[in-house]
């Protein structure tokens, strides 16, 4: 192909992605297998030392995995990926990276109820103190700010209240605190939003989502920005410091604007082991060369439902940026102009009682804990994803008591509004 | 020209067209990046002459290192420069100060001299400022994409393997449609 970037529909079916090298094959093979042959002993060490690039071992890298890994970089706009087992794994091994017992990072309230329990409990027996903020209130996103703050974390749009948060304005917060944003992409996509674009130093993703979008399987990633300067900080001795297992090899030094992805690969992955299985890689990997049609009908669905819902006397409000009157319509139209996403709640005049009888009742929608699949989908987040959280965090959350959630699919759009029509009654 | 980014012609047509390199600033420390990245040329078929006045007289990777360029017995085709941004004009004007110029100034990851540049692009010599051939070699073989690298480039071409005959080596010759 000529010198111009391929744009992103063909990056979704190309980047990454040439025939194997080794049959020919046009489809990325399914690589299932633990291990590799060396061309020799010094081969072998060369590889161990980081001194040659290939493959030694499926833990920390396998060629389909590699394929996902280099697509998810491109669409990104990153220099690097790194695919692992979750979006769990991917928030675990950036923080790995980055803190040291002690640390403090600061993440805004309005999160996935997952990465909430994550930070508060899990994080804390390793020594990493998460301050909560406001996605609102940038003020309070400044004052969470400590000497032992280590990074920033948001989602681009929040789960589950489909707000949409102010990449820029976090982004400049963190430049002057010296430190990266992180950003969950998940919900998003980069189809509709890009956050290196907006400051954004590393984005990380649940691939699990609409980026395989066939609920089939499970995976993460990490993205480098490839922007943030981990030796003139000086604070994340990981990434500028020589390292005792590997020599005294200095990251940032050696691999420039790739440093933190394969710091993450190299250390985290290494010796904490949450790979990806080639498997799962592979139905991602299928699953993302449609990305842009799914989420541009994921998105004009949840648009119409939306509306529908709004216009529906029992239902007493809907939180969707993609609607006019929306307290997040203008973000919606800075960061995702081409969708506002299709995952979001609204609430049932009855309450809670309303919202269970609501996901009790449904035909066609299934009632389960994802997002981000062809099929429509719908939650009772206080009782379920939300449930280990207290009132005030549900409140912060987004996760009320008769917050009903909808993960809207690419079926017909009738068919999801009849649907909801009757469990509504 | 423009060295804040280069396009993967620019790139590829340079590191086809040389075939002996000289490395100032090479390394015996083997986690430095002139060390790897020595090596990894080596490895792909190139002559790379290390220089190094502390180390001169030395062998590395089984090459003889050399004093400084004037030192080098023979023509090269390129100058791989691992030293400092302020370090790296005086390399150039000696480069260009040789009997026989290289074609090629390459100065590496966040090594940048724009006046050092403009007076070797005016003796006609290619430059590249702020890259490493490694990882340049790497994006365009295909090798990039291992690491879960994004080398910007699609294709619909098979990758080729490296004529070295080595598993997990790639080379130059498949990954484009412009050849």
């Amino acid at each position: 192909m000529a010198d111009k970037t391929p744009g992103f529909d063909t990056l979704a079916i190309h980047a990454g992605a040439a025939p194997d090298p080794a049959t020919g094959a046009r489809i990325t093979p399914i690589y299932q297998t633990t291990a590799y042959v060396f061309d020799d002993v010094k081969h072998a060490a060369d590889l161990f030392a980081l001194r040659a690039f290939g493959n030694i071992y499926t833990r920390i890298m396998n060629p389909t995995q590699a394929v996902l890994e280099a697509k998810v970089a491109a669409l990104e706009g990153g220099t690097a990926a790194l695919a692992l087992a979750s979006g769990h794994a991917a928030q675990m091994l950036v923080f790995h990276a980055l803190m040291q017992p002690g640390d403090e990072f600061v993440a805004v309230r309005q999160l996935y109820g997952g990465s909430i329990n994550q930070f508060n409990h899990s994080f804390k027996s390793f020594g990493w103190h998460v301050v909560w903020a406001d996605a609102e209130d940038m003020d309070s996103i400044e004052k969470a700010l400590s000497p032992k703050t280590k990074a920033i974390f948001i989602e681009s749009i929040a789960n589950p209240g489909g707000r949409i948060t102010d990449i820029g304005a976090v982004a400049k917060i963190a430049k002057r605190a010296g430190v990266p944003l992180i950003v969950d992409n998940t919900l998003a996509t980069p189809f509709l939003c890009k956050p290196i674009e907006h400051g954004a130093n590393i984005v990380v993703h649940s691939l699990t989502k609409f980026m395989g979008g066939h609920g089939n399987s499970m995976g993460g990633a990490i993205v480098d920005g490839g922007n943030f300067d981990w030796s003139k900080s000086g604070k994340y001795p990981l990434l500028s410091e020589p390292n005792d297992s590997y020599h005294g090899m200095k990251f940032h030094e050696t691999f420039g604007g790739i440093a933190f992805a394969i710091a993450c690969r190299v250390l985290g992955l290494r010796d904490l082991g949450p790979s990806i299985a080639p498997q799962n890689a592979f139905y991602i990997l299928t699953g993302m060369e449609t990305l842009s049609l799914r989420m541009q009908r994921h998105c004009e669905n949840a648009l119409k439902v939306a509306e529908w819902l709004s216009q529906n006397p029992k239902v007493a409000w809907v939180n969707y940026a993609g609607l006019p009157g929306d307290a997040h319509h203008a973000l919606h139209k800075k960061y995702t102009p081409k969708g506002a996403g299709a995952v979001f709640t609204f609430g049932l005049k009855g309450g809670y009682e309303a919202g269970v009888k609501v996901v009790s009742s449904v035909k066609l929608l299934s009632h389960l804990a994802n997002v981000g699949d062809t099929r429509s989908l719908i939650i009772h987040p206080a009782s379920t994803t939300h449930s280990q959280l207290t009132p005030d965090q549900l409140k912060k959350a987004g996760a009320t008591p008769d917050v009903v959630r909808l993960s809207i699919g690419i079926e017909d759009v009738s068919d999801i509004i009849a649907d909801l029509d009757q469990a509504i009654g | 020209m423009n060295h804040d980014e280069y396009t993967t012609n620019y790139i590829r047509d340079i590191l086809r067209g040389v075939k002996t390199i000289a490395l100032v600033g090479a390394s015996s420390n083997p986690v430095r990046p002139s060390y790897l990245v020595m090596q990894y040329l080596l490895g792909k078929g190139y002559e790379v002459i290390p220089v190094n006045p502390g180390l001169a007289g030395q062998m590395l990777h089984g090459q003889l290192v050399h004093r400084s360029l004037k030192d080098i017995p023979k023509p090269i085709d390129m100058v791989d420069i691992f030293r400092s941004s302020d370090a790296a004009g005086p390399i150039v004007d000696e480069a260009l100060a040789l009997a026989l110029k290289p074609s090629v100034i390459w100065m590496q990851l966040t090594v940048r001299d724009d006046e050092a540049a403009a007076r070797a692009e005016a003796a006609g010599l290619k430059v590249v400022m702020n890259r490493c051939p490694k990882m340049e070699y790497g994006k365009i073989s295909g090798e990039w994409t291992w690491v879960g690298g994004n080398s910007g480039i699609v294709s619909s071409r098979r990758q080729q393997r490296h004529e070295n005959g080595k598993m997990q080596s790639l080379g130059l010759g498949g990954t484009s449609n412009t050849r």
